[in-house]
C-alpha cells in the first residue's frame, strides 16, 4: 500500500508528522477516508474522530475544527483544536455533553442552536475517542 | 561643587535604580525566549493557512461573498495590540501613533483594544473603545484569538463595520520589531499575474463545499489565525523592546555611576588637600 505524508498542524505545535497509508475523518460533507493518490481537495472539518492508519499501527484523536488540504502525495490538516485520547478529560466532556443536550432540548429564541450542536458533536467526539 | 555627601547619596540612588533595570532586563530576556519559541511553533500553521487562503483568493476574482466584496458601512474596526505595562521603549507608543497619525477618521473607528496601555492612550484622545481584553496581552491562547475574531466578525456580518484592521508589532528578530497595520477584511483578492503563478501549482485544487461556502468557513479561521499570530508576535516584540530599553537604561546608569565616582574621588582628594594645607599653615603659625 502506498504511503503519503500526513501533517497535522495546530497553532501551538506540530501535532503529527509521519507517513500514513490512510486517514479517516469527518467533514462538512460527510465522513471521508483518504488514501494516497487522492485528487487535490480542500475540505472543512466537522468535530469527529480522526483515525490515522500507519503500517502496523493505528492512532485516533479527537478533531474538532479546522480544514484539510489533500494532495496526491501529502495531506495537511490545519486543526484549530485536536487532542490525543490521553489529553481528554472524560468527566468534563460528559458534563459538556449534558449541557449541550439540555440547551438543545429546552431551546428558546436566544439559543444559538448551531453553537449548541457543535458543542454536542465535540463532546461526543471526545467521548467516543476514549471508548 | 556638590558636597561629598550629596554625591554619595546620588550615586547610591542610581545604583538601586540600576539594580531594578537589571532585574527587569533579566526577566524580559527569559520571557522573550519563551515568547519567541511560541512564535516559532505557530509559524508552520500560519504559513500553511496563508498559502491555502491566498490560493483560494487568487481564483476568487468572480466570487461574490461579503468577506471579499465588503459591505456598505463606513465604520472601521481596529484590533490594536499593545502591552499592559510601559518601560518598553517605543513599543506601545509606536502602535498608538500608527492609529492616531494614520489616515483614519477618528469618528469612524471602533477600537478593540488588547492591553491596557493602548486603551488608556486612545481613550484619552477621544477614540471610541468598543471592547477591552486586558488579560491576554501576557500569554495569549488560541481560544482568546477565537473569541476576539468571533466578536469582530459578528460586527462585520451585522454591517456595523465595513473594514477590519489589525495593528500589531511584527517580530523580526530580537533587536528589530516593526509596528504594522494590516487589513483583515474585506480580503484582498489576488491580481491576475499572481493568480497565474499560483495556478500552476494548485491548478486542480477542488473545494468541498463549493468555493463561496468554503470561503465563508475558511475566512473566519484565517482571521483568527492572523489575530493569534499578531498576539504572539506582539508579545515577543514587547519583551524584546523591554529587554533593549532596560539594557540601555542599565548601561546609562553604569555611565552615570562612573562619572559620579570620579567626581566623588576628586571631591575627597580636594578635601584631604585642603585639610593638609590647613594643618601645615597652623603648624607654621605656631613655630
Amino acid at each position: 500500500m502506498d504511503n503519503f505524508r500526513l501533517k497535522i498542524i495546530t497553532p501551538e505545535r506540530i501535532f503529527f508528522d509521519k507517513d500514513a497509508y490512510m486517514v479517516e475523518l469527518n467533514t462538512t460533507e460527510g465522513e471521508i477516508g483518504v488514501y494516497a493518490g487522492h485528487i487535490p481537495m480542500t475540505c472543512i472539518i466537522k468535530p469527529g474522530i480522526l483515525t490515522i492508519r500507519m503500517d502496523g499501527e493505528e492512532k485516533e484523536a479527537a478533531l474538532h475544527s479546522g480544514f484539510i488540504q489533500i494532495l496526491p502525495d501529502r495531506v495537511t490538516i490545519l486543526a484549530e483544536v485536536i487532542e490525543w485520547p490521553e489529553e481528554i478529560d472524560l468527566h468534563r466532556a460528559e458534563a459538556a455533553m449534558e449541557r449541550a443536550k439540555e440547551r438543545i432540548a429546552h431551546r428558546t429564541s436566544e439559543t444559538d442552536i448551531v453553537r449548541a450542536e457543535t458543542a454536542l458533536m465535540r463532546a461526543m467526539a471526545r467521548i467516543s475517542v476514549l471508548k | 561643587m556638590a558636597s561629598m555627601r550629596d554625591i554619595k547619596r546620588r550615586k547610591s540612588s542610581i545604583q538601586s535604580t540600576q539594580q531594578i533595570t537589571k532585574a527587569m532586563k533579566l526577566v524580559s530576556t527569559v520571557k522573550l525566549q519563551r515568547a519567541k519559541q511560541r512564535a516559532e511553533n505557530s509559524k508552520a500553521y500560519f504559513d500553511c493557512m496563508y498559502q491555502t487562503v491566498s490560493s483560494m483568493l487568487a481564483k476568487a476574482g468572480s466570487i461574490q461573498h461579503p468577506y471579499v466584496t465588503g459591505n456598505d458601512s463606513t465604520r472601521k474596526a481596529v484590533i490594536m495590540i499593545t502591552g499592559n505595562r510601559g518601560l518598553a521603549g517605543g513599543y506601545n507608543s509606536n502602535i498608538i501613533k500608527l492609529i492616531t497619525k494614520g489616515d483614519f477618521n477618528k469618528e469612524d473607528l471602533d477600537i478593540y483594544a488588547i492591553g491596557s496601555k493602548g486603551r488608556d492612550a486612545l481613550a484619552r484622545y477621544g477614540y471610541q473603545i468598543k471592547a477591552v481584553y486586558r488579560d491576554l496581552a501576557e500569554e495569549p491562547a488560541y481560544s482568546d484569538a477565537m473569541a476576539i475574531a468571533r466578536e469582530v466578525l459578528n460586527a462585520y456580518n451585522a454591517g456595523e463595520v465595513g473594514e477590519i484592521y489589525l495593528a500589531y508589532t511584527a517580530f523580526k528578530n530580537t533587536v528589530s520589531h516593526d509596528p504594522k497595520l494590516i487589513r483583515l477584511l474585506p480580503a484582498e483578492t489576488g491580481t491576475e499575474t499572481e493568480a497565474e503563478g499560483k495556478e500552476a501549482a494548485e491548478a486542480l485544487m477542488n473545494f468541498e463545499p463549493k468555493d463561496e461556502e468554503a470561503l465563508g468557513l475558511i475566512i473566519p479561521k484565517y482571521v483568527t489565525s492572523l489575530i493569534y499570530g499578531g498576539l504572539v508576535e506582539s508579545v515577543a516584540s514587547e519583551n524584546g523592546a523591554r529587554m533593549q530599553a532596560m539594557d540601555s537604561a542599565t548601561s546609562n546608569a553604569e555611565e552615570m555611576i562612573d562619572s559620579l565616582s570620579l567626581l566623588y574621588n576628586r571631591a575627597r582628594q580636594g578635601a584631604i588637600t585642603q585639610e593638609l594645607t590647613e594643618i601645615i599653615a597652623g603648624a607654621e603659625a605656631i613655630s
